[in-house]
């Protein structure tokens, strides 16, 4: 279009004209807001802006409370007196650290050193010096208040682990939002100074413990105290938790694994809840509530058994003889055995040029399915897996969820590794031999699980073949107490396996502890019923004859021991991992045995109060 | 290239002397307004701010040596790599507390939304230049340029940026309005607004209602929006007549005020030059915008005419709006204060569209 049309050109003359009477009056309008502002009401603002005394407060919200099933307080918060300084308000900032120091008898460096680390804020904003005063200093401080100007006590939640180490890692803790987390953070409204859950149930509902901040707009005075609170947001407080946790059985595991170096974990195998989970080593959360120190965390970091990790989840370990479940069901349900097939065991298997051992030196003489697994013979399952091969035994752990996350945490959680012919290709350039299944068989070799995986597959057994997945929350509740987002069992999969191989396993395992040859006789239980499967898992290659006690302890065997109870109509299903616990018939069996009983009895006791 | 010498006489000297007056005040604010809470290391902010004018005068050359007959050519290939950088902010795009709005390139963050403003008025413009408005039915008249402003505000939207997309919608309507549209279109469109109204609103981001709900009720943020609207206010009325003086401003200096250098760019300036230098400063705005209409009323080409034009609205908006935001007459929206605002990508954007005005202004007389 060229603007050589007349018509064209008056029209658009016109609305050029509209434009800059619509401009002309936009401005008028900013000049007149300007006017208004800084010449009418100059004044005003003048003496508002000189001892600009609008301060926002935060008043920081109660994190949700973390419970046991029945409602005991786990987690909770206290209110913890913390001091800060205020710099513009402080006259003289020397003499007012100086003061400080000898009234609580701290060193002044410490007041320097968190000044420092705040350099860069606005000099309106506290920067908080000390926390978690005790009375006696609230109290000094309270006295001296008129010496110290811009000096401050503030009172906050501070978050209390009441149970210290217990089930530490499944509650996890909260500290001192970190600079990355900031970043990606602050549009949730998350500042400095704010604490975030960090590891365990305190990160993975961060969103729903936080609840949100509240705080006041407040005009104070010119040493900074408060003369009236202009505005005020309430804080609302975060939402509470109710685990799956029974805290009297998790205080029985705890107790249970004592010093030793493992984990034990408590399941209802009709629902997937976990009624306790303790991993040893631990730490005490609220080191981290109140600021870890530095030396603290080298401590735990550097500490070879690791005490962050939660070995039930994240540590890796063969599955030992437990794994042998898994061969006698892909052997019946693939029809490479029968529960009458037979074969010899006289202490070792030939195969290729080198000979198989079994644990039992001297042998078992002839043995079928039931008496295999009873008395845990090597021979046997040598067998049974060489019929099979890697991928079909591979195929049948997969059923039982081997091999992959159970999905219980949001973070962290280890796979375990299931090898195939193809990923041995794959992952180590070298195609499957015959030999590593033998391996495989029984649970050594590639083959790879955490406790959790255990948990399942024998909570599968006493359920007769449902995949719960784990669940460690069980509700949630508003500050008020109303149900806000209930946890139902999830049934993952009916596992497709007949009812008869998983009969005839139930009756194996219950032989395991009961019959008189049985390796997990430790575990017996009078009237109880349990069934459960002996592991050990090989660290090294030992030598022959050598017994665990000259063996260093870091070479001896994982101990597993995986058990449920009673065994039919079971209620509580346990794995006990105990790393270089030797035998898994031994230490591992008597604290399944130990908890086994006291869980029983307290879940007995519930329900005849009801 | 002939170099011919009425380029030099007719060149639009007032135009560029007001640009670098504003731009000049621009950088010695923001020296001003980072001065308090200024990070040890690093190169200082205004200097930075120094090199994308030094920059953007650069590129306003090189806009400016373009015949602008020329121009018209680069609609299309202009709108297609700036909707294309607008894709790649989704995925690879830097995050800034909580929005995506910057392309990482070798140290530089470029804000591809800024460049997107001029594409769209190069498109529309030679669209608009095309069809006159009052003679379009609602495809031609309303549809197609639609489609060419939805994905982009779309992709903005997403980012998330209210303001830059409230701008380019702005910039949208004013082209839209001059070139006309019949009575019928303009009931379509309003009633398609009303009826996607809640639909927007369900998809703003929480801080953005927020905002919006402040803006009205002010007692419902008192420690957001709220808060720094109250500020700006107490900052700017304080500045009184005469001012505080050069980094003397209290609000500023001591930090009572968010975004001291980017949005909330004006509370600094008025409070420490008071209503005189606010006066001066709106004044030479003002001036631009209405240089602007005389240059686009001179135009002899309707795609010049419409990009002046466009060009023109999208400062006026921006200083409205910004302006407006400061004083409490407008909701918070992050929207860029041109030439004084903080911001590579914004400068140079501004520093073209200049030098595009400079050179219509400048050519107009060659032809």
């Amino acid at each position: 279009m060229l603007l050589y049309d007349k018509d064209n050109k008056r029209e658009f003359k016109k609305k050029l004209f509209f434009s800059i009477v619509f401009a002309i009056v936009a401005f008028t309008i900013i000049l007149s807001r300007l006017w208004y502002l800084q010449i009418l009401q100059g004044k005003k603002f003048k003496s508002l802006s000189e001892n600009n005394r609008i301060r926002i407060v935060k008043i920081p919200a109660p994190r949700g409370i973390i419970f046991d099933r029945k409602g005991k307080a786990l987690v909770d918060n206290y209110p913890s007196f913390d001091l800060s300084i205020i710099p513009e308000d402080v006259n003289d900032l020397e003499s007012t650290i100086k003061k400080l120091s000898d009234l609580l008898n701290v060193t002044a460096d410490l007041f320097k050193a968190k000044l420092k680390e705040s350099r860069g804020n606005p000099p309106f904003k506290p920067i908080k010096v000390k926390t978690n005063l005790d009375y006696r200093e609230v109290a000094i401080l309270e006295t001296n208040k008129l010496d110290l100007p811009g000096v401050t006590i503030e009172i906050a939640p501070k978050r209390l682990y009441i149970f210290d180490k217990l089930a530490a890692h499944l509650i996890g803790y909260t500290g001192k939002i970190s600079e990355s987390q900031l970043k990606t953070r602050v549009s949730d409204g998350y500042s400095m100074v704010d604490l975030i859950g960090k590891y365990g149930i305190e990160h993975d509902y961060e969103t729903v413990l936080r609840g949100s901040n509240g705080g006041a707009q407040v005009e104070v005075d010119a040493v900074g105290r408060k003369v009236r609170v202009l505005r005020e947001l309430e804080p609302t407080p975060g939402e509470n938790i109710f685990l799956t946790i029974e805290l009297d059985i998790q205080k029985l595991a705890e107790k249970a694994l004592a010093d030793m170096i493992g984990t034990v974990i408590v399941m209802d195998p009709n629902t997937g809840d976990i009624l306790a989970l303790a991993s040893s080593p631990s730490f005490n959360p609220n080191m981290f509530s109140l600021g870890i120190s530095s030396k603290e965390w080298e401590c735990l970091v550097s500490n070879p058994n690791n005490p962050l990790a939660n070995k039930a989840i994240q540590g890796q370990y063969p599955p030992g003889s437990v794994y042998k479940i898994i061969t006698a069901i892909a052997g019946l349900e693939e029809k490479v055995i029968t529960p009458e097939t037979v074969f010899y065991c006289d202490g070792s298997y030939r195969f290729g040029r080198r000979a198989y051992r079994c644990w039992q030196r001297k042998g078992h003489g002839r043995v079928n399915l039931h008496r295999a697994l009873v008395e845990s013979c090597d021979v046997y399952f040598y067998q049974v897996g060489q019929r099979l091969g890697v991928d079909r035994i591979a195929y049948y752990s997969s059923l039982f969820g081997l091999g992959k996350p159970t999905g219980i945490s949001r973070t962290n959680e280890k796979h375990g590794l299931i090898p195939t012919s193809l990923w041995k290709l794959e992952a180590l350039k070298s195609p499957w031999q015959e030999s590593e299944t033998l391996s495989m068989a029984i649970g050594q070799g590639f083959v790879l699980v955490t406790p959790l995986q255990i948990l399942n597959l024998i909570s599968s057994m006493a359920n007769g073949g449902i995949l719960y997945r784990p669940q460690i929350v069980k509700k949630i509740t508003s500050p008020g107490g109303d149900i806000i987002k209930e946890f139902f069992p999830e049934k993952m999969k009916k596992i497709p396996v007949s009812d008869n191989s998983i009969n005839l396993i139930k009756d194996a395992l219950w032989g395991v502890v009961n019959e008189r040859l049985g390796t997990g006789w430790r575990a017996r239980i009078e009237g109880a019923d349990v069934a459960g499967k002996t592991g050990t898992a090989q660290v090294v290659g030992l030598p022959k004859d050598s017994s665990n006690e000259y063996v260093p302890f870091e070479h001896r065997d994982h101990a597993w021991f995986s058990a449920f109870a009673p065994k039919d109509k079971s209620k509580v299903a346990i794995v006990v991992l105990l790393e270089h616990g030797g035998h898994g018939g031994n230490k591992a069996a008597q604290i399944a045995r130990d908890i086994l009983k006291g869980s029983l009895k307290i879940l007995n006791d519930d329900n005849s109060s009801f | 290239m002939k170099f011919d010498r009425r380029l030099v006489s007719n060149f639009d000297w007032f135009l560029l002397l007001i640009t670098i007056i504003i731009a000049t005040i621009g950088i010695f604010n923001i020296y001003s307004a980072t001065f308090a809470g200024k990070e040890p290391g690093g190169m200082p902010i205004y200097l930075k701010q120094v090199c994308w004018i030094v920059v953007g005068i650069f590129v306003m050359f090189l806009s400016f040596c373009v015949d602008y007959r020329l121009l018209e050519r680069f609609a299309y290939p202009l709108f297609t790599v700036a909707v294309l950088l607008l894709i790649l902010v989704i995925p690879f795009g830097k995050s800034v507390s909580g929005s995506r709005r910057w392309l990482e390139l070798g140290g530089f963050s470029l804000q591809p939304s800024e460049f997107f403003k001029i594409a769209i008025i190069f498109i529309l413009s030679k669209y608009f230049s095309k069809y006159p408005g009052y003679s379009l039915g609602a495809i031609r008249g309303l549809f197609i340029p639609f489609l060419m402003l939805a994905l982009p505000v779309v992709l903005v939207l997403l980012q998330p940026d209210l303001g830059t997309a409230l701008i380019i919608i702005l910039i949208f309507l004013s082209l839209l309005l001059f070139n006309g549209i019949k009575m019928k279109n303009i009931l379509i469109m309003s009633s398609v607004f009303l009826a996607g109204l809640p639909l927007f609103w369900h998809y703003l981001k929480s801080y953005q209602k927020m905002r919006i709900l402040t803006f009205v009720n002010p007692d419902l943020d008192p420690l957001g929006s709220g808060y720094h609207i109250i500020q700006s206010k107490i900052a700017i009325g304080s500045g009184a007549f005469w001012g505080k003086g050069f980094l003397k401003g209290t609000q500023s200096q001591l930090l009572f005020l968010p975004e001291q250098h980017t949005d909330f760019v004006f509370s600094v300036f008025a409070e420490e030059w008071g209503f005189l230098g606010s006066l001066m400063v709106v004044s030479l705005y003002l001036l631009v915008v209405l240089w602007g209409f005389r240059i686009a009323s001179h135009s002899r080409e309707g795609f010049c005419a419409f990009l002046t034009f466009g060009i023109v609205s999208m400062f006026f908006w921006q200083i409205f709006i910004n302006i407006g935001m400061s004083l409490g007459i407008i909701p918070v929206v992050g929207v860029p204060l041109p030439l004084m605002s903080y911001g590579g990508s914004s400068t140079i954007s501004f520093l073209l569209g200049i030098g595009i005005l400079i050179n219509i202004s400048t050519r107009r007389f060659l032809f």
